[in-house]
Formats: structure tokens, C-alpha cells, sequence
């Protein structure tokens, strides 16, 4: 069962407010997602390598670095919270905050 | 008690390549409209799609063959997630568990040149933990309660290089960056350029009693714009550490920046949260294998670089270290050098001519090329070719011309690009060194000026000088100086009663 603190935490890490009766329950529902996950760490992986995709694709790459035109400003900027029509505007930030 | 600071490096390098590392907007963006290079990829927006761009891929590979790393068979992207507004996706693409190169060491001649050159250096090995390949942010500008966001930058592709904590001292970690800089120049693939942000580093670093082998606290450098400002904000930083230690406080763990007006660090951040990326592999983009075949091209394409070309200038040259360090400092320089060096006509004799052409390099190629505002890395581009310079060497070497006459020239070789000994025939600029010539003139001189004749017999020295000055003048500058110098001794003698 998750904790109260982590709870809050994970929240925080997604940008949710949380009233106490969502933290209560999604912490019983998150708590019940990890729980089915974990089976998946009784499976001995010794000597498998890490999975980074179950595609069978690897080393696809754009050998041709010649730059293309992407979006226009107007075009870039048209969903901006706020622009000025050459920035996107956000409150205020300081500090890389995680 | 003493004490003894331990340094890592974590250096981000831009890397010089025209579109970004996961679209095709373009990656130049020093001195672009905000918001111009711009698309869906490098924007965050949903569904966008990224694509690795293999020459950046290549790039990062040459840095870590340059830095003696291992490189990855296999690795792959991974996300990492925070929440700031430079990185629209909410995460950055970057490489956490298999980073592209890991295990690697750079060797650095470490000087405490700050009161003047020297020639002796201690040459120490710095490890590299790792360099892996990632995308660089946005760029914010805070004004009152906004930010401004320019995601032109957003995506270019950065290298970040993490150094083991090897280093101990203020000069070594400068020795460090300026050997970084200069191999990603070598290589190509990065100006290095600090004051522009194409290359950004943070010290971390800490002090512990000399001899413990435990780490104290540590703290971090940010801010810091150029090679000078990371070495003074370190010089400033073991001080002051040390002060507090001896007076047996305690340091704090912090974040700082380094200050440049006020020369001093300040505290930015008071307690480093711990981070939470939650790093996981990049659905969006497949692993990549890394085959024998392509490394070893890879490998094919890196030249030699300033150290190695150092070492062996003193070896096989002789020259000094001085020469060495000045002629490599530029890969388009030391090329130039070598080009001319290849042209010489008498290879038997290549240390006499290499310490010509150094000295010719260092004073007239050098001055001329300040003075008409050729960066020097542009040497290939001036009018003047390798060839020519030695051309002029050898002439005078051969005594066809002297000295003076020969810088004359090699100006005239900047300006137009003719051949030196075309000039010189054209022109007339042939040393005189006939003989009979040289004693009609010679006389001339000791006749005109009995006084000064007398002089030198007195034994003063200098009015010789002056005799010599006239037989120069009456040859416009063309005499050749050993045969007049030995003529006008001569007439001086006779002319003894
Ligand atoms: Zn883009």
C-alpha cells in the first residue's frame, strides 16, 4: 500500500492537486496497479538484456542532416498561453524544479 | 591542516551539426528570430514523431574516440521527465543507462601560466565516466512575474561529458576545458565556444583533509561563461572552503553561481531536492546497434590531435614547447605548418626549416592576418599559399634575398598571391652580392665620411653601425649584409695611416 507521502509526491511529480478523498483513493487503486506489476519481479531475468522496445526495428536514422523548414512563427505560437507574437509566455519560472 | 580539493567536470557541448538531433529544423540558431526553427518534434506537440539524426550520432562518436572511450554496441534513448518550460515534452531526450561512450581518459599539460609562459608542464590523465548524446532545452528570458520562451534551440544536439573526480586544482580543471575545446574544434563538430553557450560547464567539487580518501561536502559551480570564469570561480571556491574549514566550520551543500562583476560565488539554490526523472526507455525511438564497420569509419575520420601534434613537433622538429603549443592551438594553423614543412626542398635539414616556419608563422603570418582581421582558423582561405612561405625561406636561405627584403615580400604575398621569387624578379629585389659592386659602393661610404672612419678606429662600435646603415641605403636596402659587414671592416682597416 502506498503511503500518504508518496501519494502526495506522485502528484506533485504530475502536476495534480489532490483533495484528501482522491488521495485516499487513488491510493488504493494506484496500490493495486503496482501490486499486478510486480509479479512481473519474481521472473528471474539473470543474464537477459534490458528491453528497451518489442519492435523489431533498430538503428533507424535520417542520414541527411540538410535542415527543412518546419513551422511558421504564426503557426508555432498559435497555441501559446500567451505570446507576443515572437515568445510563448509562461508565469514566471526560476530553478529547474522536478 | 592541509587540504586537498577534488573536482569533476560536467560539460554539455552543442554539437555543430545543420538540423536538430530529432527533426529537421534547422540547428543554427545563434542570431535567429525567436520561434523560427520550429516544428511538431521540437515543439512537444502531440503525436509528433522524432527521428535520430545519425550525424549527430557520428559527431558524438568522434568526441568519445578522442577521449580514448569505449563506445556502445548497443544503446537506446530514455526519457527524462521534469517539468520546466524550456522543455515543451515535459521530459528530454537523453541516455541514462547505456550512455553512447563511457570508460574513457584525456591526457592534459597542466600550466600555471596566469604570471607568464611556461615551458614546463605536468602532463596528468583525467578520466571520462561518460558522454552520452541528448537534446538541448529552450531558451527563457524572465522578465517581472513572466518568462520568456525561444524553443529555437529546443532540440539542437548536445553532448553531455562527465568527467571522473580527478581533478585537483583550479589551472587542471582550465587545462581540462581548453584541451576539451580544442579537440571539438580539431574534430569539427562544435565551435566550443562558451561565451556563446556552445559549450557550458559545472564544476562540482569539495575538499577534504590532503591524504583522506573520503569525499567532503560538495558543492556545484553554475554560471560560468568562459575558460577564465571556471577557473577563477574554482580558485575562489577552494579559498574560500579552506578559510571556513580552518576555522573549523562546516560547508554547506549548495548550488552556486559564480558572480563576475563582484568576482565571488553566491549561493543560487540552498538544498539540491532530490531529483525524480523517472528515466525510461524512449518508445518513440528505436535502439540503436552500433556496428564494427561504422565505428571504424568513424575512427577513420579523426585527425591528430594538438597534444599528439605537440609531442611530436618537439620530437622530431626540436622545437619548444612554446612553438609546439602556438602552432596547434589552431587544427587550420598546425595543417597550414605541416603543408609547408612537406614543401620543403631540402628534407634532410626539416628541424632548421620547421624553426623557420614557425618563426615566420608566429611573427609576419601571424601579424598580417591580425591586422587585416583573418581569424586564424581561416589560414587556408588567405591569399598566401604554404609553398610560398618556404619559396621565401629557401631565397633566403640561398642568400638571394635578405631578411628585410624577404619580409617586404612575404607582405606583397599576402596581398596579391604571387610568388615570392616572381616578385622578386619583377621588382629587382635581389640581394646584391657581387662583389666588386659591393666594394665600389663600400668606398664610396669610407671616403664620404673620414670622421666617422676615425671613430671606429677609436673603437667606437656603434658609429660602425651608422657606416653600415649608409652602404644599406645606397643599395636600397639590397646589399647582402655578411658580404658588406666583412667589405667595410676591411675598407676601414686600409684606410688605418
Ligand atoms: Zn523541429
Amino acid at each position: 500500500m502506498l503511503t500518504p507521502e508518496e501519494i502526495e509526491h506522485i502528484a506533485r511529480l504530475a502536476r495534480l492537486a489532490l483533495t484528501p478523498e482522491e488521495r485516499a483513493r487513488f491510493a488504493q487503486q494506484l496500490s493495486v496497479v503496482l501490486d499486478h506489476a510486480a509479479a512481473l519481479m519474481e521472473i528471474d531475468v539473470e543474464g537477459i538484456p534490458p528491453t528497451a522496445t518489442v519492435l523489431p526495428v533498430h538503428s533507424v536514422m535520417r542520414a541527411d542532416d540538410t535542415p527543412m523548414p518546419g513551422l511558421t512563427r504564426e503557426e508555432a505560437l498559435r497555441n501559446a498561453p500567451q505570446t507576443d507574437g515572437e515568445f510563448f509566455i509562461v508565469p514566471a519560472t526560476f530553478g529547474d524544479e522536478a | 591542516m592541509e587540504y586537498e580539493v577534488v573536482i569533476g567536470l560536467e560539460t554539455h557541448i552543442e554539437l555543430d551539426t545543420a538540423s536538430k538531433m530529432f527533426c529537421r529544423c534547422s540547428a543554427q540558431f545563434f542570431g535567429a528570430e525567436p520561434n523560427t526553427h520550429v516544428c511538431p518534434v521540437c515543439l512537444g506537440m502531440p503525436g509528433a514523431l522524432p527521428v535520430i539524426n545519425k550525424r549527430a550520432v557520428e559527431y558524438a562518436m568522434m568526441v568519445g574516440l578522442a577521449l580514448n572511450c569505449k563506445i556502445a554496441r548497443y544503446t537506446f534513448w530514455e526519457r527524462k521527465s521534469y517539468w520546466y518550460p524550456d522543455l515543451p515534452k515535459g521530459y528530454q531526450i537523453s541516455q541514462y543507462q547505456y550512455p553512447l561512450c563511457y570508460d574513457g581518459w584525456i591526457e592534459v599539460d597542466v600550466r600555471d601560466v596566469t604570471s607568464g609562459w611556461q615551458e614546463h608542464a605536468e602532463r596528468r590523465r583525467i578520466r571520462i565516466r561518460r558522454a552520452h548524446l541528448e537534446e538541448d532545452t529552450g531558451k527563457l528570458t524572465h522578465a517581472g512575474n513572466y518568462s520568456f520562451v525561444d524553443y529555437n534551440r529546443s532540440g539542437v544536439p548536445l553532448l553531455e561529458i562527465v568527467t571522473e573526480p580527478d581533478i585537483r586544482s583550479a589551472d587542471e580543471a582550465y587545462a581540462y576545458l581548453s584541451a576539451l575545446q580544442q579537440i571539438v574544434r580539431y574534430l569539427g563538430v562544435s565551435s566550443g565556444d562558451m561565451e556563446k553557450g556552445a559549450m557550458r560547464c559545472e564544476p562540482n567539487l569539495s575538499l577534504r583533509p590532503k591524504g583522506s580518501d573520503t569525499f567532503g561536502v560538495k558543492v556545484e559551480i553554475k554560471n560560468l561563461n568562459s575558460l577564465r570564469a571556471v577557473r577563477d570561480a574554482i580558485a575562489y571556491e577552494i579559498e574560500r572552503q579552506t578559510r571556513i574549514l580552518r576555522a573549523g566550520g562546516q560547508i554547506q551543500q549548495v548550488t552556486l553561481g559564480w558572480d563576475e562583476a563582484r568576482r565571488m560565488t553566491v549561493v543560487q539554490r540552498e538544498k539540491e531536492s532530490a531529483h525524480d526523472y523517472r528515466y525510461f526507455p524512449e518508445p518513440d525511438l528505436p535502439p540503436l546497434h552500433i556496428s564494427e564497420e561504422w565505428l571504424e569509419a568513424v575512427r577513420a575520420r579523426i585527425p591528430e590531435l594538438a597534444l599528439a601534434r605537440q609531442d611530436r613537433y618537439r620530437r622530431e622538429y626540436g622545437l619548444s614547447a612554446y612553438d609546439a603549443v602556438q602552432l596547434t592551438a589552431e587544427r587550420a594553423i598546425a595543417d597550414w605548418f605541416e603543408e609547408a614543412l612537406r614543401t620543403s626542398s631540402a628534407p634532410h635539414s626539416l628541424p632548421a626549416r620547421a624553426k623557420a616556419v614557425a618563426n615566420w608563422i608566429q611573427t609576419e603570418l601571424f601579424r598580417l592576418m591580425r591586422v587585416h582581421n583573418v581569424p586564424l582558423d581561416n589560414v587556408w582561405h588567405i591569399k598566401v599559399k604554404p609553398a610560398q612561405l618556404m619559396q621565401l625561406i629557401e631565397l633566403v636561405e640561398q642568400g638571394t634575398i635578405n631578411l628585410n627584403t624577404a619580409k617586404q615580400v612575404f607582405e606583397e604575398v599576402f596581398q596579391t598571391g604571387e610568388d615570392p621569387r616572381a616578385i622578386v624578379e619583377a621588382k629587382g629585389l635581389a640581394q646584391i652580392s657581387d662583389v666588386p659592386t659591393l666594394r665600389r659602393v663600400v668606398e664610396e661610404v669610407v671616403s664620404a665620411h673620414p670622421q666617422q672612419v676615425q671613430q671606429v678606429l677609436n673603437g667606437q662600435e656603434k658609429v660602425f653601425g651608422f657606416l653600415m646603415g649608409q652602404v644599406m641605403k645606397a643599395t636600397r636596402g639590397k646589399a647582402n649584409a655578411q658580404l658588406v659587414n666583412q667589405l667595410l671592416r676591411e675598407a676601414i682597416e686600409a684606410s688605418r695611416t
